[in-house]
């Protein structure tokens, strides 16, 4: 293969960027910022309708819009974005010229295609089967084929991104082992394969079904096939959100790893354990033992959830290290006080990984535990987690390093940077609301997935408590916020990428004054001895203890529900 | 940096700081207390699924909750038989679009098998406000013994998407004191 390849140096980072890749990124990028548009009206109007003085879309419409809100933000804008993650951190961050880039530039039209009949079939109105399609119900034949259209795209283009480390070894574009962050993808993408093959598994003889080719699919078989794609892809976005957390630290502020091997043992512990998160949707489930259960949901014996605490001492660690390198040294704070809050990408990052741990992670656990699961089971409880890991953790962390790429990849100023700065807040208030109150309302016993918790057509009606009224009133509020955190957001990223100005060498993100050589800073931190992160500690310890007494409280609560075995 | 390739390129061979390494250890350590949790709660705690399931059909399984329905219907209440099943028994619930088939009145702190299945789609046995959510899916027969500790009047919601209808399939359960 001849290199023909053309590069530029980027004048902020120094790093050597390929066109072909610039150009693949560029538009994996705008096509997931469509889809988080479309996705996103589809959740306000979900949250809205939800909100019982509202209750804004019909029946029909609420569960179409249900279907749509899923579909376009868990799997096109999240999916579309990590690809262009991957393209970035695999030929970016690697100097290296993309493999393939026809390949790539197939993979993607296919994602395209997928993504636009899934949303096509959706609105046609006979695929409201929400974004898990759990069997017997049937969609039309063309919402599986969308998502296997989809699918493959998205492998295709993981291959690509296993194809540019190979070109990158080969071509010596780098030294030594790969970047943190590049690791981190890497993950992502072992991860992304194991997902999207359990989705080929299981989508694909669901397509024949609704053909008619096959006449039975067993529930839950399906349910635990699909699961292995539907919970594994969120492994995913751990994994690329968390590179991204690395990634704007280092970029921001300079920082590097406390140390390689705790976080790639971290991401090593994601890609032999995560996969086995299935289970978490199976714990009331007729036909499987406590045994398989318990193994399963805990990821053998918590090894992922370790990997996650690993990563939120070492990412908020290597956030001090690198402050106190640069002077902020004084007292257990100040490298936090005085931290660049007004930068976007540090802001959004930052936020995304106390609310992914507070809100998302320590309810994921304490949810996924067999028993516990009782009392949260397709509750309002489920989305009010995952709306705090996918939203407040991925959707902000990707949306905090899109303010790093507008200059980098697509060479633009941020424009209306007051705009920007503000945005990761409003969006991350909103959704911390969204979050905790659906799980409010869930403890409550309010039902996921449900039109009309009044209960008006019904012939035994219940009455849910007041408060979890009160509970989808403020979920419709803090809707309201995150809905102008996510417009604030779409106003800056087009304004900046197709109306702002051409970046020659003025970006608007000021990194850090890049340390002279790599080894400099190595001396001052990274060694057993001399690294010194009081302040992590204690937020680490506050993280450690609120989890242990919620975990806690939680069996107290399973205590007093009704005896049963 | 973390962009970059590591500095130290024999970077396994690295100590680990301190902190890193204490962490780590409480964290396993924290796993491990929750795994066994689980497994501590099977022997001691109340709430736990012993997980009995049988295949079954729509038709055997509408067949049995008839016949027991049959037996121990004690009233109708908006169209729906109420079923007052002796403590202890084999009791029926039929999910499926879109009721909770028939009412159930048990005795309270009296121990009764719960079976539950659905004749179509997969829907979800949601007890309020006692909050206990049970899956059911066609096909299986999930046994559960049920210990009602509480008297009064509860609901049945289903959440599950079950299709358009979903959101009027609630049922009932009543328990009476009888000590």
């Amino acid at each position: 293969m001849t290199a023909s390849s053309s590069f530029r140096i980027c004048p902020t980072t120094g790093l050597k960027v390929d066109l072909g890749a610039q150009s693949l990124i560029r538009a994996n990028a705008v096509a997931a910022v469509v889809f988080l548009a479309i996705g996103g009206a589809f959740g306000l109007s979900v949250a809205l309708t939800r909100w019982p003085d509202v209750h804004l879309l019909p029946l029909d419409w609420f569960y179409l819009a249900l279907t749509a809100h899923g579909l376009d933000v868990l799997l096109c804008w999240i999916i579309f974005f990590e690809i262009a993650v991957l393209y970035f951190a695999g030929a970016i961050l690697l100097g290296c010229r993309l493999a393939a880039p026809r390949v790539a530039w197939v993979a993607f039209a296919l994602m395209v295609v997928g993504a636009a009949l899934a949303n096509v079939t959706v609105l046609q109105g006979q695929s409201s089967v929400m974004f898990t399609s759990y069997v017997p119900m049937k969609a039309a034949p063309n919402f599986y084929l969308a998502l296997i259209i989809f699918a493959v795209g998205a492998l295709i283009a993981c291959g690509v991104f296993f194809g540019t480390l190979v070109v990158a070894k080969e071509e010596k574009t780098y030294q030594g082992s790969v970047p943190l962050v590049t690791f981190g993808a890497l993950t992502a993408a072992i991860i992304a394969v194991f997902t999207l093959a359990s989705g080929a598994i299981i989508l694909i003889p669901t397509y024949l079904w609704s053909l008619g080719l096959i006449s039975n699919i067993d529930p839950l078989m399906y349910k635990l096939v699909w699961w292995a794609m539907g919970h594994s892809s969120q492994q995913i976005n751990v994994s690329a959100h968390v590179a991204i957390w690395y990634a704007i630290a280092a970029i921001v502020l300079g920082a590097k790893p406390l140390s390689e091997k705790a976080s790639r043992f971290a991401f090593l512990l994601y890609i032999l354990f995560l996969q086995l998160a299935s289970a978490h949707h199976l714990l009331v489930e007729p036909g499987l033992s406590s045994e398989w259960k318990i193994f399963n949901t805990s990821y053998a014996m918590y090894l992922a959830v370790l990997g996650s605490m690993i990563h939120a001492l070492t990412v908020p660690g290597t956030v001090e290290a690198a402050q106190r390198k640069r002077g902020f040294d004084k007292g257990m704070f100040e490298w936090l006080r005085k931290a660049p809050w007004g930068n976007p990408a540090f802001a959004g990052m930052f936020l995304s990984l106390v609310m992914f741990g507070f809100l998302g992670g320590i309810s994921g656990v304490v949810m996924g535990t067999e028993q516990i699961n009782l009392m949260m089971h397709n509750t309002l409880y489920v989305p009010g987690h995952f709306h705090g890991t996918v939203v407040a953790g991925t959707t902000l962390a990707f949306m905090a390093v899109t303010y790093l790429l507008i200059p980098l990849v697509f060479q633009r100023e941020v424009r209306f940077p007051r705009l920007a700065r503000w945005q990761p807040y409003v969006f991350a208030i909103g959704v911390s609301g969204i979050s905790l109150f659906m799980m409010g309302a869930g403890t409550l016993g309010v039902a996921r997935r449900h039109w009309d918790i009044t209960f008006a057509d019904a012939a035994l009606p219940y009455h849910y408590p007041t408060a979890a009224f009160l509970m989808l009133t403020l979920n419709g509020i803090f809707a309201l916020l995150a809905g102008l955190g996510g417009l604030m957001y779409l106003v800056v990223v087009v304004g900046s990428v197709f109306f702002g100005k051409q970046t020659a060498d003025s970006p608007v993100t000021r990194p850090a004054p890049a340390p002279a050589s790599g080894a400099a800073v190595v001396g001052a931190y990274g060694s057993a001895g001399t690294l010194r992160i009081p302040g992590t500690v204690i937020l680490v310890g506050v993280f450690f203890a609120a989890f242990v007494l919620y975990y806690f409280v939680n069996w107290k609560y399973l205590a007093e529900i009704w005896p049963l075995r | 940096m973390s962009i970059a390739p590591p500095s130290e390129r024999l970077w396994w061979k690295q100590p680990m700081p301190r902190v890193e390494v204490a962490w780590i250890a409480i964290a396993f350590l924290w796993g491990l207390v929750m795994f066994f949790m689980m497994i501590y709660w099977h022997a001691v705690g109340r709430q736990n699924l012993a997980n009995v399931t049988y295949r079954t059909t729509p038709e055997v399984f509408a067949a049995k909750a008839d016949s027991m329905i049959e037996k121990y219907k004690v009233r109708e209440e908006a169209g729906f038989p109420v079923v007052h099943p002796p403590p202890g028994s084999d009791v029926y619930l039929i999910a499926r679009i879109w009721m909770w088939w028939p009412i159930l009145e048990l005795e309270k702190n009296q121990s009764y098998r719960l079976h539950l299945s659905s004749l179509d789609y997969s829907h979800g046995f949601s007890l309020q406000p006692v909050n206990i959510n049970i899956q059911v899916q066609p096909g299986y027969e999930h046994v559960l013994t049920l210990t009602p500790n509480q008297a009064g009047q509860f609901g049945i919601v289903c959440n599950e998407y079950c299709g358009l209808g979903h959101h009027t399939m609630a049922g009932r359960i009543y328990v009476v004191d009888h000590s």
